[in-house]
C-alpha cells in the first residue's frame, strides 16, 4: 500500500512545553514527522506552543502555529486550515489527549471531519483507559496485575478490600506517571488514591496489586497497514519495578532474558498492539516479569511514539518516528528502505553489537522540600544515553555523561560522601531508589559486601551487579600500582571497562593528563564503531559512531573542511532544548555552506543526536577526555588537519570545556574572551573602562570575605557561583546569617565537585541586589569586522531577582522608553566589541529609574535565541554559526540568510513552565534560582492578548468567574489597586488578607472575604486562606512574597493552590499583565495566526 | 574469579590475528579450527551452538554479552554440540535467570566446545562480511600453528557433514494423529517438538532409502535442517524424489529445502557469508506479508533453476534470495529459513499447520 493520495493537508500536534515526562524527544519525533510528510509532498500544518523546538522553525511546516495547545485553539486552526487528517501520535501524551478532546467534540475522527491517522480514537481509548486496557489484555490471554478501577474514594476502598495492600495507584490519561504511587499503609492509600483521582483528567484510577521488585522490560513495536509487526528494541530496566521507567536506569538490548522468554514477550507485544488497534506506527509495551518463576504481566502500552521510542531509535539507529510518519500515510514497512544500509528494507528487527545505557538526571537540588526518593511518578528532568561494547563500559560512560562531577562508577572525589557510613547504613540507603543509589551500590560492592547481599537489599538483578563488581575488581587490581608500572594490556583492560582517565588518575593518585599521555604513549586510544541497525551484517552508509577500545576504527576519511559542534548534554533545569536548537541550526547552516559538520552529544531525546542532523554523529560524553578523543579522531580522519570546534552554542557544558581545548581550534569567540566575561575582576575593569554601571559587588571564597563585601555594598545581596547556568545555588540574602548559610552550602558542594560548588578557582560573586529593577535581556551577534546585530531586546515581566529563565518576557519591550532601549543597544555593542565577540552574546541589564546597570554578559548562545528567532523571523543561530566560522553579517545579508527583523504588528511573550505540580511540597514562589523546565510563547496583536495566550499555553487557568485571592507585600500594594480594580471590572470576586483588604478599602475597593494569616487565625473567626483554596472557593491566587522575613504564610497558600490545581502568580507584574490581558480580551474571540504569516512569508 | 586468564589468538586463513581469552574447553593440541561464521541474534546462544547445522563451523556471536542467562538442558537443540568453537566479545562471569541450571562456561567444558572471548567481534564480522566466510583456528597453540590449522581446514563446501550429525538408529518421538517420518540431516529438537504436536514422528538416519521410508506408510515425510553442502548428502535427493512422487506429503526446512529443490532439478550455491540470525525479513508471496525469520544457512537455492517445476512461495527481502517453494502438482513444499524458531521469532509457525493440512487432505 503506497502513499495515500487522498490526503493533502495534515495537521501535526506537537507536545507543547518541556515538562517532566515530556521533553525534547517529541521535538525529535515531531521534527522527523514534519520532514517526512513535507518530503512526501503533503501540506503540513503544525501546532505547538513551544518556541524552543526545532519543529516550530518555520522551514519545517507549511503553516506553523505557535499557539496554546487547547482543544478550542486547535479547533480554530482546523477551521482555518481544513486539514484532511490529524496525526496525534507524535506529540506525546499532549497530542493524544488533545486528539481525544477534539474527537469528543466531534471535530476530528468522525465523518465529515479530519481523519485521525496513526491511532484512532478507539485505539487511544483502549490503551489509555486503564479498565478498557485491562479487559482487552485479559481477552487476548495476557496477564495483568490484579486490579480494579475506581472513580471516587468509596470505589477505591472497595477495590482495596479485594486486593489488599501494598497496592499501586495509577491515574488514567496521565503523563510521566503523574499522581501514581505505591501505598503500603492505609494512610498512604487514602492520600495517594485522592491525589490520583485529582491527577486524572477523567477522575479515574487503577488500584493494582504491587509487584515491586519484579524485573521490568519494554518492547518497542511497529506495525503497518498490512499488519506487519516488528520489534525495534528490547529494553531491560536496571531498577526493578517500583521506579517509573523514566526514572530508571535502563539497558538495551535486554540482557537477562533467554530466547524462550524473549519470544514469549515479543508475541505478547504483537498481540497487545493488534488488540488495542494501533493501525500504524510505533507503540511501546511495558512488561513485568517475576524473577522467581518467569510469570509475565503487561503493565501498560503507549499507542504513540514515546521517550522510550526516541531512546530505541538512538539505541538502534532505526528512526521510529520517521518510519511511523510514513506508515501513517499508507506505506508498509517493506516499502521503506532502511536509512542506514540503504539496501535493505525497514521491515526487519534491528540487532545490535553494543550495550546502551540510559541514565536519568534529576534536579532535586533545585527543589528544596522534595524527598529525592524515586517512585512510580517520574521526577527526572533529563537523561543521558551511552554506548559501549559492554555493559560496564556503557554504564561508566553514562555516569560521566551526567555532568554531575562524577567520573564514572565512583573512583572519584565524589565517593568520599560514603566515608561516614557504616556498611549497614550504606546498604540501607542503597535499598531505597534515589539518584545516588547507583553509586551507593558501587560502594557497597567496593567494600566487598558481595553481589548477593546487595541483590537482597536492592532487588537489582545479579547479572548487572556482577558486571559492576567486575568494574570494582578492576579498580582493586589497579590500586596501589603506579601509572608507569602498568602494561599496555592492563591500561587497555581498564579502558575497555569504561574507566575514564580521571578515574584512573584518582585510583593511581596521578594527574588526569599524565594518565592520558601515558595511555597514548602505549597506543591505547579509542576506536570508533558504527551504530548500523544490523551488527555489521550490512555496510552502513550513515556515520553514527561511539567510542570503545577495540582493534578497528570505522571513521571514514574525508578531506572537506569540518566543524565539530559540541552539544549540551542531558536536559536539566537551566539548560535544555534551546541549546539543542542552536546546535542543530548551526549544523544545518554550516552543512548548507559546504562544511562537514560533526555533532558530539549524549542526550538521546534530541534532534542533534538524530544521525540525519549532521554529517557525522559521535554519541559521546561531553567531558574533556571524550571531546579531545573526538578531535583527535577527526584530525586523523582528515589526514592531520584539525577541525574547528564550536563551544558557544550548547550552553555551559561545552563552554566549560573551552579552556581545555587548543584555543586555535575554537570557532567564534576566543576562550580568552569567554574567560574575560566570567572572570569577575577583568569584567569589572572592562565595564569601568566603558563607563557602564554595574551593581556594586565583589568576589569571595570564604564567608568572611563575602561578609566584608556585603557590608560594603549593603544588603540585600545576590550570591551566585561562577560557571553555572540556570542560577544554580543563586540566592538573594538579606542578612549575614543567610549569607553564611549560602557560603557553607556552596563550599560543601565544591568539595564534592558538584555544580555550583565553590573553590579557589571558582569564587562566589556577591553583588548588591537592585530591588524593583526591571530586567532586560539582549541577544546580539557580532562579526569579525565589528558589526553588531541586535537580535532582540526582551523586557522581563517579573522584576529583577526572579531568574530570567523563570520570568516572562516580551519582544518588543512594553514599558521601556525608546531612549533606554537605545542605551541598552549601545552598551551591548560596546561590550561585544570589547570582548571581541565572534558570534552570539547575551547581555543582561537591570533598569532602575533612569539608570541602566549591566548584570552580566555571556559570549555564547542563550536560552532565548530560539524565542527571538521566532518573534523576529531572523534565524539567529544559523547566522551566528556562520559568523563563528568567519562570515560577516554583510556577506550573510547578500546571501539572503540574514533577513531584516519583522517588527510592528505583533507582540511575542515567552512564559516559563514550572514543574511544581509534581512537587507538592515545594514553595512555588519564584526566585533567583531557575526552576522552570520549559517555556511557551504567546504571539498576538497586543501585549495583553499575547500574555493571556502565553499563560493559557503554560497551563495557567486565568479566572473568568469566581473569587480571586489577593495578598500583596507592601511594595506591591499600589499596583495591587490596579489588579483589584480590573478584577472588579471583570465581575470577579475578591478575597484578601487583612492587610491587603484594609489597604484596598482605602481606595474604594472593598473585598468580599477577608481571610487570616496563619498567625492571625488561631482563636479568631477569620477563615484560613489555604483552607479556602483547598475547598475550591478560589479560582485564582495572587500572592507576592516579601523577600525577607517569614515566608510561611504565603508559602502555605501557594502550596495549597499548587496541590489543588488552582493557578497562581507570585509577582504583581504578572498579575497586572494577566488582568490587563483578560480585560482586553473580554469582548473578542481568540485569534490564531501562523508564524509564516507573522513573518510575511505566507 | 577473574584470575586464570589465558590469552589466546584467533588466526584466519588470510593471516588476520585477533587477540582474546580462552573460555570453555581447550583441546589438548591447543587448536580449535573450522569455518568462521557470524550469528546476529541477540538471544538464544545455547540453541545456536547446539544446532547440528553448525557442524564444521566456528560461530561468532555479534551481540556483546553471551552467557548472561545461563543454560538449561531443555534449550539444547540436539544431543550434543557439533560446532567447532564459539567466539564472543564477553562471556558472563555470573549468569542470572530462573530457568538456568548451569553456566555457559560449565556447559562448554562439559560438551568440549572451545571458546574465545574478549576479541573485537565487530572487526571479525566486518571482515567476514567483506571477504566471505573464512577458515580459522584459535587456541593456545602458537600463531603459526593456528594459521596452518586454519589453512588445513576443509571448510564446508564439497564435504559431507551430515553423516557426522545424523542419528545412527531410527527413534520415535511424540504421539500425534499423523505418522511422520523425519529425515535427520541434523534435526533440531525444536522442530521435533513442533512435529510432535501434530504427529508421531519416526526420526530416521539421513541414509535411509525411499523404500524403507515408504514401508513405514507415513502420512508425511519431513526433511530436516542440517549442516553444509547439499550436494554432498549422498542418496538423499533420489530418496526424496521417490517419496514425493509416491504422493507422500513432504515438508522441508533449510537443508531439507535445498535437498527437495535439488531432487527436482534445482541448483544450489554458496552465499558469501550466509544468513545466520533471527531478524531476516521474508515476504510470504501469497499474502504479501512480511515474516521476521530465524535463519542459519550458507547454501541457497537458485530460484530460476526451479522454474516450471515449483512455485516460489517466499523471498528474502534483504538480498532477494529464495526462501521457499512449493512443487507444482506434487504434495511437497519447503522453506529455507527456520519456522520452528529456537532461537528466533514465531512468525512462521503456520507452516507446521500447513504441513498438517497437506497430510489431512490425503
Amino acid at each position: 500500500m503506497p502513499r495515500r493520495n487522498d490526503l493533502h493537508t495534515i495537521l501535526i500536534i506537537g507536545s507543547g512545553p518541556i515538562v517532566i515526562g515530556q521533553a525534547c524527544e517529541f521535538d525529535y519525533s515531531g521534527t522527523q514527522a514534519c520532514r517526512v510528510l513535507k518530503e512526501e509532498g503533503y501540506r503540513v500544518i503544525l501546532a505547538n506552543s513551544n518556541p524552543a523546538t526545532i519543529m516550530t522553525d518555520p522551514d519545517f511546516a507549511d503553516r506553523t502555529y505557535i499557539e496554546p495547545l487547547t482543544p478550542e485553539i486547535l479547533a480554530r486552526i482546523i477551521e482555518r486550515e481544513k486539514p484532511d487528517a490529524v496525526l496525534p501520535t507524535l506529540g506525546g501524551q499532549t497530542g493524544l489527549n488533545l486528539a481525544m478532546a477534539l474527537f469528543e467534540k466531534g471535530l476530528v475522527g468522525v465523518p465529515g471531519t479530519p481523519e485521525l491517522i496513526g491511532a484512532n480514537a478507539e485505539a487511544i481509548a483502549t490503551a489509555e483507559d486503564r479498565d478498557k486496557f485491562k479487559q482487552a489484555m485479559i481477552e487476548i490471554g495476557l496477564k495483568v496485575p490484579h486490579s480494579g478501577i475506581a472513580h471516587n474514594m468509596d470505589e477505591a476502598t472497595e477495590v482495596l478490600k479485594e486486593i489488599g495492600l501494598p497496592v499501586i495507584i495509577r491515574p488514567a490519561y496521565i503523563l510521566g506517571g503523574r499522581g501514581t504511587g505505591i501505598a503500603n499503609t492505609m494512610e498512604e492509600f487514602l492520600k495517594l488514591a485522592s491525589n490520583g483521582l485529582d491527577a486524572s483528567p477523567i477522575r479515574e484510577i487503577l488500584v493494582e496489586t504491587s509487584i515491586v521488585g519484579w524485573k521490568e522490560y519494554e518492547l518497542e513495536v511497529m506495525r503497518d497497514h498490512a499488519d506487519n509487526c516488528v520489534i525495534i528494541c528490547s529494553i531491560e530496566n536496571f531498577d526493578p519495578m517500583g521506579v517509573h521507567t523514566g526514572d530508571s536506569i535502563t539497558v538495551a538490548p535486554a540482557q537477562t532474558l533467554s530466547d524462550v522468554e524473549y519470544q514469549k514477550m515479543r508475541d505478547a507485544a504483537f498481540a497487545c498492539i493488534r488488540r488495542v488497534g494501533v493501525e500504524t506506527g510505533g507503540s511501546n509495551v511495558q512488561f513485568a516479569l517475576n524473577p522467581a518463576n518467569g510469570d509475565l504481566v503487561v503493565i501498560e502500552m503507549n499507542p504513540r511514539v514515546s521517550r522510550s521510542s526516541a531512546l530505541a531509535s538512538k539505541a538502534t539507529g532505526f528512526p521510529i518516528a520517521k518510519i511511523a510518519a510514513k506508515l501513517a500515510v499508507g506505506y508498509t514497512l517493506d516499502e521503506i528502505p532502511n536509512d542506514i544500509t540503504k539496501m535493505t528494507p525497514a521491515s526487519f528487527e534491528p540487532t545490535i553489537d553494543y550495550v546502551v545505557t540510559k541514565i536519568p538526571r534529576w534536579a532535586f537540588e533545585k527543589l528544596p522540600g522534595t524527598s529525592g526518593v524515586l517512585g512510580t511518578q517520574m521526577q527526572s528532568v533529563g537523561e543521558v544515553m551511552s554506548i559501549g561494547r559492554t555493559f560496564p563500559e556503557s554504564l561508566q560512560k553514562g555516569l560521566r555523561s551526567l555532568e554531575q562531577g562524577r567520573l564514572g562508577l565512583n573512583c572519584d572525589g565524589g565517593e568520599s560522601l560514603y566515608d561516614a557510613l557504616s556498611d549497614e547504613e550504606l546498604l540501607q540507603k542503597a535499598s531505597i531508589a534515589t539518584p545516588e543509589r547507583i553509586f551507593q551500590v558501587g560502594e557497597a560492592l567496593n567494600r566487598g559486601m558481595g553481589v548477593d547481599r546487595v541483590h537482597d537489599a536492592t532487588k537489582i538483578d545479579v547479572w548487572f551487579l556482577d558486571q559492576m563488581q567486575i568494574i570494582i575488581d578492576e579498580r582493586h587490581s589497579l590500586e596501589g600500582k603506579s601509572l608507569t608500572q602498568l602494561s599496555r594490556h592492563e591500561v587497555r583492560r581498564a579502558k575497555r571497562l569504561g574507566f575514564s582517565d580521571g578515574q584512573l588518575a584518582y585510583v593511581l593518585k596521578e594527574d588526569e593528563m599524565a594518565v592520558r599521555s601515558y595511555r597514548e604513549s602505549l597506543g591505547v586510544i579509542p576506536t570508533y564503531k558504527t551504530v548500523d541497525t544490523c551488527s555489521a551484517e550490512f555496510d552502513a552508509q550513515t556515520p553514527y559512531h561511539y567510542s570503545t577500545y577495540e582493534d578497528e576504527n570505522e571513521v571514514r576519511p574525508s578531506s572537506k573542511p569540518r566543524v565539530i559542534i559540541l552539544g549540551s548534554g542531558p536536559n536539566r533545569i537551566g539548560q535544555g532544548i534551546e541549546f539543542d536548537y542552536c546546535c542543530v541550526h548551526a549544523s544545518f547552516a554550516l552543512r548548507a555552506a559546504g562544511y562537514e559538520t560533526v555533532m558530539v552529544n549524549c542526550n538521546p531525546e534530541t534532534v542533534s543526536t538524530d544521525y540525519d542532523t549532521s554529517d557525522r554523529l559521535y554519541f559521546e560524553p561531553l567531558t574533556r577526555e571524550d571531546v579531545l578523543n573526538v578531535i583527535a579522531a577527526e584530525t586523523l580522519a582528515s589526514g592531520g588537519v584539525a577541525p574547528k570546534v564550536i563551544v558557544g552554542l550548547g550552553g555551559q557544558t561545552p563552554l566549560k570545556l573551552s579552556g581545555l581545548i587548543d584555543p586555535a581550534l575554537i570557532a567564534g569567540t576566543s576562550p580568552h574572551s569567554i574567560d574575560l566575561a566570567e572572570d569577575r575582576e577583568k569584567w569589572n575593569q572592562l565595564c569601568d573602562s566603558l563607563s557602564i554601571p554595574q551593581p556594586p559587588g565583589g568576589t569571595a571564597v570564604t564567608f568572611a570575605e563575602a561578609s566584608v563585601i556585603a557590608q560594603r555594598v549593603g544588603y540585600p545581596v545576590l550570591v551566585r557561583p561562577s560557571y553555572v547556568l540556570g542560577g544554580r545555588a543563586m540566592q538573594i540574602v538579606h542578612d549575614a546569617q543567610a549569607l553564611e548559610g549560602a557560603m557553607d552550602q556552596m563550599a560543601r558542594d565544591g568539595s564534592l565537585g558538584k555544580e555550583g560548588g565553590l573553590s579557589a578557582e571558582r569564587p562566589v560573586l556577591i553583588d548588591h541586589f537592585l530591588e524593583d529593577a526591571t530586567e532586560v535581556d539582549v541577544d546580539a551577534i557580532r562579526d569579525h569586522t565589528g558589526e553588531v546585530l541586535i537580535g532582540g531586546v526582551m523586557e522581563h515581566v517579573e522584576e529583577a531577582g526572579v531568574h530570567s529563565g523563570d520570568s516572562a518576557c516580551a519582544i518588543p519591550p512594553q514599558t521601556l522608553p525608546v531612549w533606554v532601549i537605545e542605551v541598552i543597544s549601545a552598551y551591548t555593542t560596546s561590550i561585544a566589541n570589547s570582548l571581541d565577540v565572534r558570534g552570539l552574546v547575551n547581555v543582561q541589564f537591570a533598569v532602575l529609574g533612569t539608570t541602566v546597570f549591566v548584570i552580566e554578559a555571556n559570549p555564547r548562545a542563550s536560552r532565548t535565541v530560539p524565542f527571538v528567532a521566532k518573534a523576529t523571523g531572523v534565524p539567529l543561530a544559523k547566522v551566528a554559526s556562520r559568523v563563528m566560522l568567519g562570515a560577516t553579517l554583510a556577506e550573510l545579508r547578500v546571501e539572503g540568510l540574514l533577513v531584516p527583523p519583522v517588527t510592528g504588528g505583533h507582540v511575542s511573550v515567552k512564559e516559563a513552565v514550572l514543574p511544581f505540580n509534581r512537587f507538592p511540597d515545594v514553595d512555588t514562589a519564584l526566585g533567583p534560582e531557575m526552576r522552570s523546565t520549559g517555556e511557551v510563547m504567546g504571539i498576538d496583536r497586543t501585549f495583553g492578548r499575547a500574555f493571556v495566550k502565553s499563560q493559557t499555553a503554560a497551563g495557567t487557568v486565568l479566572p473568568t468567574s469566581g473569587t480571586v485571592f489577593l495578598s500583596f507585600n507592601d511594595g506591591d500594594k499600589p499596583a495591587g489597586i490596579v489588579v483589584a480594580k480590573r478584577l472588579r471590572d471583570l465581575g470577579l470576586g475578591i478575597a484578601a488578607t487583612t492587610g491587603t483588604a484594609n489597604y484596598l478599602a482605602k481606595f474604594g475597593l472593598p473585598v468580599d472575604r477577608i481571610v487570616g494569616k496563619l498567625s492571625e487565625i488561631e482563636g479568631s473567626a477569620l477563615e484560613n486562606a489555604a483552607a479556602l483554596v483547598a475547598n475550591g472557593d478560589i479560582s485564582f491566587v495572587v500572592n507576592t512574597p516579601h523577600g525577607s522575613g517569614s515566608r510561611q504564610d504565603g508559602e502555605a497558600i501557594r502550596k495549597a493552590a499548587n496541590a489543588n490545581g488552582v493557578s497562581s502568580v507570585t509577582t504583581v507584574e504578572a498579575a497586572l499583565a494577566a488582568v490587563n490581558g483578560l480585560w482586553e480580551q473580554r469582548s473578542s474571540e481568540v485569534e490564531v495566526r501562523s508564524l509564516q504569516e507573522y513573518h510575511g512569508r505566507a | 574469579m577473574s584470575t586464570d586468564i589465558t590469552n589466546i589468538a584467533l588466526v584466519l586463513e588470510d593471516g588476520s590475528v585477533f587477540e582474546g581469552e580462552a573460555v570453555g574447553y581447550m583441546p589438548e593440541n591447543g587448536i580449535a579450527a573450522g569455518e568462521v561464521v557470524f550469528h546476529t541474534a541477540l538471544t538464544g546462544y545455547q540453541e545456536v551452538f547446539t544446532d547440528p547445522s553448525y557442524a564444521g563451523q566456528i560461530i561468532t556471536f555479534t551481540t556483546s554479552h553471551i552467557g548472561n542467562y545461563g543454560v538449561t538442558p531443555i534449550d539444547s537443540e540436539s544431543r550434543g554440540t557439533f560446532a567447532r568453537g564459539v567466539i564472543m566479545r564477553d562471556m558472563a562471569r555470573r549468569h542470572s535467570n530462573w530457568r538456568s541450571e548451569s553456566s555457559l562456561d560449565e556447559m562448554l567444558k562439559a560438551q568440549k566446545l572451545p571458546g574465545v572471548a574478549g576479541l573485537d567481534t565487530r572487526r571479525l564480522t566486518r571482515l567476514l562480511r567483506d571477504s566471505g566466510s573464512l577458515r580459522g583456528a584459535f587456541g593456545t597453540a602458537d600463531q603459526s600453528a593456528l594459521l596452518a590449522a586454519a589453512k588445513n581446514e576443509k571448510g564446508t563446501s564439497g564435504i559431507d557433514l551430515v553423516s557426522e550429525v545424523t542419528t545412527a538408529q531410527p527413534y520415535t518421538v511424540g504421539n500425534g494423529k499423523f505418522n511422520v517420518v523425519a529425515y535427520d540431516f541434523g534435526i533440531k529438537t525444536t522442530i521435533l517438538r513442533h512435529l510432535s504436536e501434530i504427529a508421531t514422528v519416526t526420526v530416521v538416519p539421513a541414509s535411509m532409502s525411499a523404500e524403507e521410508v515408504l514401508s513405514l506408510s507415513p502420512s508425511g515425510v519431513f526433511l530436516s535442517n542440517g549442516p553444509g553442502d547439499p550436494e554432498m548428502v549422498k542418496g538423499a535427493t533420489e530418496a526424496i524424489r521417490s517419496i514425493v512422487e509416491a504422493g507422500i506429503p513432504t515438508f522441508g526446512i533449510c537443508l531439507g529445502h535445498q535437498l527437495l529443490s535439488r531432487a527436482f532439478g534445482g541448483h544450489t550455491f554458496k552465499l558469501p557469508f550466509g544468513h545466520h540470525g533471527a531478524n531476516h525479513p521474508v515476504r510470504h508471496i501469497a499474502t504479501g506479508t512480511v515474516e521476521i525469520t530465524s535463519q542459519n544457512h550458507n547454501f541457497c537455492v537458485d530460484p530460476d533453476s526451479l522454474s516450471g517445476v515449483a512455485d516460489i512461495t517466499h523471498v528474502n527481502l534483504n538480498d532477494h534470495t529464495n526462501e521457499g517453494m512449493r512443487l507444482r502438482d506434487l504434495r511437497a513444499f519447503s522453506v529455507q529459513y527456520h519456522p520452528e524458531a529456537g532461537p528466533g521469532p514465531h512468525d512462521s509457525h503456520y507452516l507446521f499447520g500447513q504441513f498438517a493440512e497437506l497430510m489431512e487432505k490425503k
